[in-house]
């Protein structure tokens, strides 16, 4: 149970800003997700916490203690890496035993909190077993019991599920979910993928080239992110180009009703929130592709300018190849500058666009 | 890795048979002409096969002190040297492996300025200071000019096993509370322990046969025994007594290699090379 506060924490590695200017404050028993592609500052973010990396500027302290000049033995963290990073020439239990060990624990001790977190991971008389005689899930899992038998205040997770399979890592992330919950432990988990931060966190940062883009709940990132980068990594989304003018954003297939000042604009609009309709004669566009994922159907809708949308649709019955469709927009955004300038939860019905050509998409 | 390799049926491998051939002809057949004769009593010309087999050659050569006293000296040779190098090389190659500092790299390629050179060449050089210095004829020289020669092996491999040690290992137990010289005790050494653990035996087999160094900066006080075997090789009219100590050589190597077998287990020597 601890509360960590980063302030203004920039990582310079020669002219690269890794980190620049990153602030957070996570609270007891909270699990925050960094999210970000690969090269956003998220590992290097977790690494400094950890110790392994030391931030050029800026503070840490986990509470209220400064933790920034202490070496990563003498921090209350516990680190879960993403190649596990399990000693191999140990077995399960020294493995686990190591930390404990270090801190001169009695023997009976040391025995009972290993097999107790052995319990908690699931891998009860695992003990003695080497580590490459586990499977990549139970090597993890060893991984995440050797931080969390010395009960560290915060615990930090590198992309920990990265190198497993899909079913595992889902199965995993539930799990470690749950461990974290029952003990109340504040948790920081790097991933850069983004169904495992939305299911997992309770706040999500979204990193982009060091800088943080937004930071918020994940329905909150999901349904309102901040800036078109948080848009498009989060989930599906088309991002066209257009330009506002006279209270309309043009594009060269459609037009749609929007109250904000002139001048150019992305707009954002998911595919759930994207509705076809079949045209009757020549629609705003053509059904180029349909995918039957059998919960829905997903719907790839080329303009006349060439670029494709994605609709989700309950069904792909309805929809075939060539058919000339129009678009319906539910909720969208607009951005402009790098942030949302208009939202519209439910969108007014767009009108096809006249023969003139207005603006570029870009999805 | 699991693979195996096969050759599919009626095909010939004719390289693998021409290198089978060619290495029974340059190992095995000497060994076994070697070996023969130190069981041999009679053997003359024309026969193929000795006339007589025995171990008289091996109870003359045994009894005689110097062949003790030079397998002694070898052995302590070897034992001093390759500790001595132990001692000196595993700290420089773990610098070298994790730390950088100004002329690391001339540093490093200057290991290998030992074996690029002629090496008599060398060692004639080296004897011409040791002469100022009084090392010439004494343990404590041949030790010196023996260390020289091992510093290749216990540089290289050790720093091929050092940096084939997962990183984030070594984090990770900096994580759990390790300090970084428990790090070095209780993960890094470990981990390269079978890589290093070839570095030390090839050091020490080497060291025991070395012949070049041990004779030019020890003679003529410090004999061990290779530079006896090759003393009797070309002073004794005897055939027999070269073979007894050559077979005799032979069993250090042999111990040290099971010994590594056991130890080691496969893959390690060709991880030491950064197979």
């Amino acid at each position: 149970m601890a509360r960590l506060d980063i302030a203004n924490v920039t990582k310079l590695f020669g002219a690269t800003r890794a980190v620049d200017d990153f602030s957070i404050t996570v609270t007891d028993g909270e699990l925050v997700c960094l999210l970000g592609p690969s090269g956003s500052g998220k590992s290097t973010l977790l690494r400094m916490i950890g110790g392994f990396e030391k931030p050029t500027y800026g503070s840490m302290t986990i509470d209220g203690e400064e933790v920034i000049h202490l070496p990563p033995e003498k921090r209350p963290t516990g680190m879960v890496f993403q190649s596990h990073a399990l000693w191999s020439h140990m077995n399960v239990f020294k493995n686990i035993a190591f930390g404990l060990k270090l801190r001169r624990l009695p023997k009976a001790e040391i025995t009972q909190r290993v097999e107790a977190v052995l319990d908690l991971v699931g891998l009860k008389g695992f003990g003695e077993r080497l580590t490459h005689q586990l499977s990549g899930g139970q090597q993890q899992r060893v991984a995440l019991a050797r931080s969390l038998v010395l009960e560290p205040k915060i615990l930090l997770l590198d992309e920990p599920f990265a190198s497993l399979d899909q079913h595992l890592r889902e199965r995993l992330r539930e799990e470690v979910r749950d461990i974290q919950q029952r003990l109340k432990i504040t948790t920081l988990f790097v991933t850069h993928a983004q169904d495992e931060a939305l299911s997992v966190a309770d706040r999500i940062v979204v990193l982009r080239d060091g800088r943080t883009e937004q930071i918020a709940k994940p329905a909150e990132v999901y349904r309102t992110p901040a800036t078109p980068f948080v848009a498009g990594f989060i989930g599906q989304m088309n991002l066209i180009s257009g330009v506002v003018s006279e209270g309309e954003f043009g594009h060269s297939a459609f037009n749609v009703p929007v109250a904000v000042a002139d001048g150019p604009a992305t707009l954002a609009v998911r595919p759930e929130a994207l509705t076809l309709k079949p045209a009757s004669g020549v629609g705003m566009g053509h059904v180029h592709r349909v995918t039957d994922y059998g919960t829905h159907a997903m719907i790839d809708v080329e303009l006349p300018d060439g670029e494709r949308l994605k609709s989700m649709m309950p069904t792909a019955d309805e929809w075939s190849s060539m058919q000339q469709v129009d678009l319906v927009p539910g909720a969208f955004a607009l951005y402009r500058d790098n942030a949302a300038i208009y939202r519209a939860d439910v969108g007014t019905p767009p009108r096809k666009a006249p023969s003139r050509t207005r603006g570029t998409v870009n999805a | 890795m699991a693979e195996t390799l096969t050759i599919p049926r009626g095909r010939i491998d004719f390289p693998g048979i021409g290198f089978a051939i060619v290495l029974s002809a340059v190992i095995i057949f000497p060994l076994i002409v070697v070996g023969t004769w130190a069981f041999t009593e009679v053997w003359r010309y024309p026969n193929v096969v000795p006339q007589q087999f025995g171990l008289r050659f091996w109870n003359q050569t045994l009894s005689r002190a110097d062949v003790w006293s030079a397998l002694t000296l070898s052995l302590q040779l070897s034992t001093v040297v390759t500790l001595l190098s132990a001692a000196i090389c595993l700290p420089a190659a773990y610098a070298f492996a994790r730390m950088t500092f100004p002329g690391r790299n001339v540093l490093f390629f200057s290991f290998l300025a030992g074996h690029a050179f002629p090496k008599f060449g060398l060692l004639v050089a080296i004897a011409a200071i040791f002469l100022q210095l009084n090392l010439i004829g004494t343990f404590w020289g041949v030790v010196l000019i023996q260390l020289v020669g091992t510093l290749l092996f216990m540089i290289w491999i050790p720093v091929a096993a050092f940096q084939s040690v997962d990183r984030r290992m070594e984090e990770a137990a900096r994580d759990v509370g390790a300090s970084p010289l428990r790090v070095f005790w209780s993960i890094t050494l470990p981990q390269a322990g079978p890589t290093i653990a070839a570095a030390v035996l090839l050091s020490f087999v080497g060291t025991f046969y070395e012949t070049e160094g041990a004779w030019l900066i020890g003679a003529p006080g410090i004999r061990t025994m290779p530079v006896l075997m090759i003393t009797f090789i070309n002073n004794q009219m005897v055939i027999q007594y070269g073979a007894v100590l050559s077979v005799l050589l032979w069993v250090p190597s042999f111990i040290a290699l099971l010994f590594a077998r056991r130890i080691i287990g496969g893959g390690a020597f060709a991880r030491g090379f950064g197979g």
